[in-house]
């Protein structure tokens, strides 16, 4: 962290950059928050640890359209939805110095409150250079102990690999933290009846509270106007009107980022209801996979889109029945 | 409103059997023709079909399909040019993409995949634009009505 800092006030001074995007701390000792710091004394504030899962590629939509470069952090997977946008037009590769830093996955803090963990005042063990596997929390009721890879997120799990996509320079070591199959979920669901399908989703989605977080939070999600904030659009209310318009978002958000979705796993991080929203993309990512031939979307900034490209021979889509 | 009640009752059985609600998405140019011909040609199809023209079958967004059964529809189907005609040249390929994910997903989600379908008509095929709606009115009334994903303010 002190070596980011350290490069950060550099590029500062050197007139490089004019502002850098990262995270500062939190109320809490778990939910560090972006945040952009214009000045080497901002920088005291400045964290980088175990729960700075945010993805900070969207916010250089915005960084884009500001006077001179932004630094900007980003984690391995990051630099996905980064070169995604770059392919969109989203964000301008000249605004951006980009460090690639170093990750060891990312912390969930409601993996760890599950655990019984509660009452928590401080947690270390979290930091990147600490080589140490098990997080020291101290709480209320005393010390406790966790290991890292139990307190990972689900996306850390299914890591994509700890290479830079798009970089000017790296800071710091990643770690390979894949230890579970992206589809398992998937392929289960997939084997189950229908009626079976439909009580699992309808248990799921009926826990939405229509925060919009999950489009908020999304880098591929990020038009500026939004099918979501129209009045007319069935979900527009916060009540339920019938059973089906939670599943109707859901379908939507996902399709809209289908093909363009580079697993982040950013929707399923912040939803406060814990649905497992990357279900949605991944299925999406998966069936492109079979249909369309293996895509990896944001493993370049050039590549056509699946949903953007086509070939004579297709599928139709009557496949799906006969699937099975 | 009671008359509607008794309006829409009416059309969803007739002695007793049930008349699914399916909706028609066709292109202008070629399964709009095809529709055209069949009647001309004097071929039926169930009045159960309600045919909603687009100008490509492209313009038929996963919303549409997901509105219509929302709203009441048993069964969705898109029609359009045979892949290579599109009217846009290329229209109906991003279109067969974009339906093969969808009707992925609700099969994903656990509704019956019976009730979606895509079929490709050109302006000449009346009697395929026939045999085809007829097939799929009679694949929807066996799959019965459909539960799951209507809204609820719709029915009675």
């Amino acid at each position: 962290m002190q070596e980011l800092i350290k490069r950060a006030k550099e590029l500062l001074a050197d007139g490089t950059v004019v502002r850098v995007l990262g995270w500062k701390a939190g109320d809490l000792p778990y939910n560090p928050e972006p945040a952009y710091f214009e000045s080497e004394d901002a920088l005291k504030e400045f964290v980088y640890n175990g729960f700075c899962g945010a993805n900070l590629s969207k916010y250089m939509i915005e960084a884009s359209k500001l006077e001179g470069k932004t630094l900007v952090f980003l984690k391995p997977c990051d630099t996905y939805s980064f070169n995604q946008l770059i392919k969109e037009y989203r964000v301008d590769r000249e605004k951006a110095y980009i460090i690639g830093v170093g990750c060891k996955g990312k912390l969930d803090i409601e993996k760890i409150k599950a655990q019984g963990i509660k009452g928590i005042q401080s947690i270390s063990g979290a930091e990147l250079t600490d080589p140490c596997e098990t997080l020291t929390i101290q709480t209320l009721y005393g010390e406790k102990t966790c290991a890292y890879a139990d307190g990972m997120l689900e996306r850390c799990h299914v890591c994509k690999g700890k290479e830079h996509k798009i970089y000017d320079e790296l800071i710091g070591d990643s770690k390979d933290t894949k230890d579970a199959d992206r589809f398992a979920l998937v392929e289960q669901i997939e084997a189950m009846s229908p009626q079976e399908k439909f009580a699992y989703f309808q248990k799921e989605l009926s826990k939405c509270i229509r925060c919009n977080a999950c489009r908020n939070v999304c880098p591929a999600c990020s038009c500026r106007k939004c099918v979501f904030d129209s009045n007319k659009f069935d979900s527009a209310q916060k009540a339920n009107a019938d059973s089906f318009e939670e599943k109707m978002f859901h379908i939507i958000r996902a399709f809209h980022v289908a093909g363009r979705c580079t697993d982040c796993g950013e929707c399923s991080r912040v939803c406060p209801q814990g649905i497992p929203l990357h279900l949605f993309n991944r299925k999406f990512i998966k069936d492109i996979d079979t249909f369309y031939g293996e895509f990896q979307a944001g493993e370049d900034s050039t590549s056509n889109g699946p949903l953007t490209s086509y070939t004579m021979e297709d599928v139709e889509p009557g496949i799906v029945g006969e699937r099975g | 409103m009671p008359m509607m009640e008794e309006k829409n009752t009416a059309m969803e059985t007739e002695n007793g059997e049930f008349r699914p609600k399916i909706v028609a998405f066709c292109c202008n140019w070629c399964s709009y023709a095809g529709a055209d011909l069949a009647g001309s040609s004097r071929l039926g199809y169930p009045a159960d079909v309600k045919i909603i023209r687009v100008p490509c079958s492209c313009r038929v967004n996963p919303m549409f399909i997901l509105r219509a059964f929302e709203k009441g529809a048993d069964g969705v189907i898109l029609c359009g040019c045979h892949p290579g005609d599109c009217h846009y040249s290329t229209g109906n390929f991003y279109a067969r993409r974009r339906m093969t994910l969808l009707f992925s997903m609700l099969d994903f989600i656990g509704v019956e995949n019976g009730r979606t379908r895509v079929e490709w008509v050109s302006a000449a095929e009346g009697v395929k634009f026939s045999t085809t709606m007829n097939e799929f009115v009679e694949k929807i009334r066996s799959l019965g009505k459909n539960v799951r994903l209507e809204d609820l303010r719709c029915r009675s």
